[in-house]
């Protein structure tokens, strides 16, 4: 029997697999909603503070350009285990999901606000001045002119990297946060066979692959627009 | 503000730690060094398979490749060659095991920069280099592969320091790297403050390093 040749057997065990498939799927579920979770705060952080750094104030914005040099700096390793062991010490203690989710949520943010400052830069400064000449305050002209000409440039150099950003939920496996590479860990061990890290890739590709895919379909067309 | 000093920023246990540390850093270092041109070179060679052939098939299942492992983390691949391979009979020492999962992630990085680097080189130099004797090895590395990397050097930059930083995840199967260092340290000073250093010291490394990409970016927005 083909199930029985090594290979298949190790790896691809279908006793192993169907044990430990409920689990992976939940792990799998932990990973998807920190993915989204750090997907929308960190956009989100980072449009703001992009917009806060265009006030054109001093004070403002050279917290916000070490914020992000800081952030883009370190390994997002390093920030998710500096915030999890160093937090508790000042009487903050946070879970696994939560250290994992602010962690990237910043790192993203780092990234998302260069690339939609750079985007901020890119338009043109008569388009302020015309817009604010027609009677619009900062602010609208801002939301409704800047903004949406900025954000259309930032797109596609954002894609690859909240691609690899959200890959990166993997890393709360380090502190134990039990999303699919850590259960799987866990269920290989427990099962003394690979089988689980095997769905745990499967996983993985299920999930980024249509992302990696789609990433190069939307580069192409908001470049072209 | 005495806490934050005692568990983050306490000089004593940053002298005490400090060689451990630096031991650390320069295998982060030489780990780096190992990596990078390897992942660079394998990337280069599919950049100019994808580029210079005619065959579908080939230019296919590179893609598929790029993608696949563009769509797993790094970590996830670690792991599965660190710990899969016993079950396959083979027993990876840790650097063979992180190199090639660093290689196998990376050159698919490194693939894509390329690639774009390579289309912005205009098809009328491969034929001018080409017309004046040049085999076609020589055309592509005296004419169009330096003039490829021009055009995405602060792409090759960034992708460099993004694998620097990628050299954390070793600490994972106990490479001992800076943060692997770190995190012994801390356990046995029971203080996180080596963590913070192990911080401070990423920033020292990569913070210029981010500003000279940022220079390189901006340099090529304006060119």
């Amino acid at each position: 029997m083909i199930a029985d040749s090594g290979l298949l057997f190790t790896f691809f065990n279908v006793a192993v697999a169907k044990q430990y498939l409920p689990a992976i799927l939940e792990g799998t579920l932990v990973t998807v909603g920190v993915g989204i979770a750090v997907v929308i705060t960190g956009t989100l952080l980072g449009l703001v503070l992009a917009i806060a750094r265009s006030f054109g104030l001093r004070a403002v914005a050279l917290p916000i350009v070490a914020f992000a040099d800081i952030m883009r700096s370190l390994p997002p390793l390093v920030v998710i285990i500096v915030l999890y062991f160093g937090l508790p010490s000042l009487g903050v203690p946070l879970s696994a999901f939560a250290v994992t989710w602010l962690s990237l949520s910043l790192v993203l943010a780092a990234y998302a606000e260069e690339s939609v400052w750079a985007g901020i830069l890119a338009v043109p400064a008569g388009q302020m001045e015309a817009a604010r000449s027609t009677g619009l305050t900062w602010w609208q002209s801002m939301q409704s002119v800047l903004l949406p000409q900025a954000i259309r440039r930032a797109v596609p150099p954002l894609t690859n990297r909240v691609i690899s950003i959200t890959k990166n939920t993997a890393l709360g496996s380090v502190v134990a946060l039990n999303e699919v590479l850590n259960t799987a860990q866990g269920a290989t061990s427990h099962a003394g066979n690979p089988t689980p890290l095997m769905m745990a890739a499967i996983a993985y590709l299920i999930v980024f692959l249509p992302l990696v895919i789609a990433s190069r379909s939307i580069e192409k067309r908001w470049r072209r627009a | 503000m005495n806490e934050i000093i005692q568990n983050f920023f306490n000089l004593d246990i940053y002298a005490q730690v400090l060689p451990f540390m630096l031991k650390g850093l320069w295998t982060t270092i030489w780990l780096s060094a190992l990596v990078i041109p390897l992942g660079g070179a394998a990337g280069l060679a599919i950049a100019l398979a994808v580029n210079q052939s005619r065959n579908r098939m080939v230019r296919w299942a590179i893609v598929a490749y790029v993608d696949f492992f563009r769509a797993f983390p790094p970590l996830v691949l670690l792991i599965l060659v660190y710990f899969g391979g016993p079950f396959l009979g083979i027993e990876l020492n840790k650097v063979t095991a992180v190199a090639l999962a660093f290689v196998l992630n990376n050159s698919s990085y490194f693939a894509e920069v390329f690639r774009a680097g390579l289309e912005g080189v205009h098809a009328g130099q491969m034929e001018a280099a080409r017309s004046t004797g040049l085999t076609r090895f020589q055309a592509l590395r005296y004419v169009v592969v330096p003039q490829a990397v021009k055009n995405v050097l602060p792409d090759l930059v960034g992708n460099g320091i993004e694998i620097v930083k990628l050299t954390s995840i070793a600490s994972v199967v106990a490479i001992p790297e800076l943060l692997r260092a770190a995190r012994d340290a801390q356990s046995l000073v029971y203080n996180p403050s080596p963590i913070m250093l192990a911080a401070i010291i990423y920033l020292a490394l990569l913070w210029p390093l981010t500003r000279l990409l940022g220079s390189l970016e901006h340099r090529r927005a304006r060119a």
